[in-house]
């Protein structure tokens, strides 16, 4: 079992980059500006040549990106969520979606635990853009192991992957020896009959809270670790429906677009399952300290269980 | 350049405008003018200036071309069918369902295209990527990128302005087909553009100008482009939108609108008449 490390994932994701940078001559990094934030700084230090610093304009650094790819290069193309996924989204869509470059778009500081700079910087519209371009992977890892193992795996991938960052420390779940990241493939780490919790990203963390509290008063919740929001492992959501019969979705994200919708449209389709989606209902969020805000809007250990009881109740 | 290859390449353009108004005529729509004002620019980058092997479309060290204003593409295709990258009977099919001519360049499914552009502003980009590309790997190929005027007002744009000239992206050349007209109307009357050599040279370009229609003019803009040491080149063409047809010349109306069979018949036939003349 590896040591539990209470980390942000973006520490991790840079640490990941460093590593397979040694090891693939072609990773090559750009930042607006954000390098410190991204935490890819490290790799500008040990790799200055294939470390582009385009400014703050995103939109160019997503194209420049395009033609690097074009030219065999794998680039990872850093900034906030709000820039990377949301400002730049049109240049991600027609010059990285449409030829399918091998582009990996990253999007640090999502979701309302961006905390003090408020709404205009919360991006909980990322994954939602992401997830609506054909053949983009979207990915949000839970935890350290995750991360590095998420990275790898978006090197590995020829095409274009959206990679989530958090930004707040996180203690790992994912230390098991028999652990194992495949893109598609969620990871149950509970398991249970009576109900099933799939969160995502910083959630993942949270949720693990709630089940371990629930199961102290006698419910029995499924966790799973849906590291992959897009493509959905929909045979893991409809074996958990039919097994556990009653579906929470947790993501820190707007409850439109996001692991919810994806999680609902799969149930809609393929096993009709009671469900409830917790996330940022459909609104913008403020300043705050981040542990305060994700309170606020119920996305946080008590908020989860609560949930499961509601839906339990019903 | 002997009188030779110049009767040459015009010949080629002949037969490129004859290539792209067959396209817009047989998809029923497409943008004719700019592919027209164009054409020569086409004929001379695949004809003239552009280390390329049409047998080897993929070829890592190839020089590379993108069409920024993807909308020129039934002109970009003519010189593509042209060169020998497919045949120029595809021309026929452009926009058709299952055609390997989409309505903009789609760099997965059509031999010879660079890169898939069609949103205006994102082509530079995408040139600069690969122009660093190049430099990295200490790789002598060189990347050009077609602009329209209109283009230029996207702010896209000017962020890979600054880019290439801060990288020092020699190895880049943008050539701006200045046919004067947008859609809405004349450029500078829409949301003036000028003076754009001074623009450019203000963010860091060697900043040429030439005959648009011109093969001396053009090849000598080239050759200075080439020389360019330390900065990106662009290349300010002074065109006329629809060049090569009457009634298409300097109307914005013929931006984005395919001919009618009679309008066809007529454009035809001044094209001919063009090569024909040039024996």
């Amino acid at each position: 079992m590896a040591d539990i490390v209470k980390k942000a994932t973006r520490e991790s994701f840079g640490e990941a980059l460093v590593e397979l940078g040694a090891e693939n001559p072609n990773i090559v990094v750009l930042v607006a500006d954000l390098a410190d934030a991204t935490k890819v700084e490290n790799f500008g230090k040990a790799y200055p040549d294939r470390f582009i610093e385009c400014g703050i304009a995103e939109s160019n650094m997503v194209g420049v990106a395009a033609g690097l790819a074009s030219c065999g290069k794998i680039p990872f193309a850093t900034s906030f969520a709000m820039f990377s996924a949301g400002r730049a989204f049109e240049q991600v869509r027609n010059s990285v979606g449409y030829p399918h470059l091998n582009v990996k778009i990253v999007g640090s500081h999502a979701g309302i635990s961006v905390g003090e700079d408020g709404a205009t910087h919360q991006c909980c519209e990322d994954m939602a853009l992401m997830r609506s371009i054909p053949g983009m992977v979207v990915l949000n890892p839970a935890d350290h192991y995750e991360m590095k193992a998420a990275v790898k795996a978006a090197v590995e991938y020829n095409g274009p992957v959206y990679i989530r960052l958090g930004r707040l420390a996180v203690e790992s779940c994912n230390n098991n020896d028999d652990y194992r990241f495949e893109i598609g493939k969620g990871i149950t780490l509970r398991e249970g009959g009576d109900i099933t919790v799939i969160a995502t990203g910083l959630m993942v963390g949270e949720a693990i809270q709630a089940v371990d509290a629930l199961a102290a008063e006698g419910i029995h919740a499924r966790l799973i670790d849906m590291h992959t929001v897009k493509p959905l492992d929909q045979e893991l959501v409809v074996k958990a429906a039919k097994e556990t019969g009653r579906i929470v979705t947790v993501e820190e994200h707007n409850v439109i677009g996001g692991l919810g919708e994806a999680v609902a449209a799969c149930l809609g389709e393929r096993c009709p399952t009671p469900l409830a989606r917790m996330g940022v209902q459909d609104v913008f969020g403020h300043s705050g300290p981040a542990a305060d805000l994700l309170k606020e809007f119920g996305l946080c250990a008590g908020g989860i269980a609560a949930t499961v009881r509601k839906v339990l109740r019903k | 350049m002997d009188a030779e290859k110049l009767r040459s390449l015009q010949l080629t353009a002949a037969k490129v405008r004859l290539g792209a108004v067959t396209g817009v005529f047989n998809a029923k729509s497409g943008h004719p003018g700019g592919s027209l004002s164009s054409a020569d620019i086409f004929t001379y980058l695949y004809f003239r200036q552009l280390h390329i092997d049409p047998q080897n479309p993929k070829d890592p060290g190839r020089d590379r071309f993108v069409l920024s204003k993807g909308h020129c593409a039934p002109g970009l295709y003519a010189a593509l069918a042209q060169r020998g990258y497919f045949s120029p009977e595809e021309l026929e099919r452009l926009r058709h369902i299952g055609a390997m001519l989409q309505g903009h360049p789609d760099m997965k499914g059509t031999p010879g295209v660079d890169m898939s552009t069609g949103s205006l502003g994102q082509g530079v980009s995408a040139a600069a990527g690969m122009a660093l590309a190049a430099k990295m790997d200490g790789a002598g190929y060189r990347v050009y990128a077609l602009l329209g005027d209109g283009e230029i007002q996207e702010g896209q744009v000017w962020e890979a302005a600054m880019f290439a000239a801060h990288r020092k992206l020699d190895n880049l050349c943008l050539i701006v087909d200045c046919n004067g007209l947008q859609i809405d109307g004349d450029v500078n009357q829409v949301a003036g553009i000028a003076p754009l050599d001074e623009k450019f040279r203000s963010f860091g370009f060697e900043a040429l100008t030439a005959d648009g229609h011109d093969f001396h003019s053009l090849e000598a803009a080239f050759d200075a482009a080439a020389a360019c040491q330390g900065k990106p080149a662009v290349i300010l063409a002074k065109t006329v939108k629809g060049k090569g047809v009457s009634f298409m010349e300097n109307q914005a109306g013929w931006h984005g609108k395919a001919p009618n069979q009679e309008q066809y018949d007529q454009a035809m036939a001044e094209l001919n008449a063009a090569l024909k003349e040039l024996g």
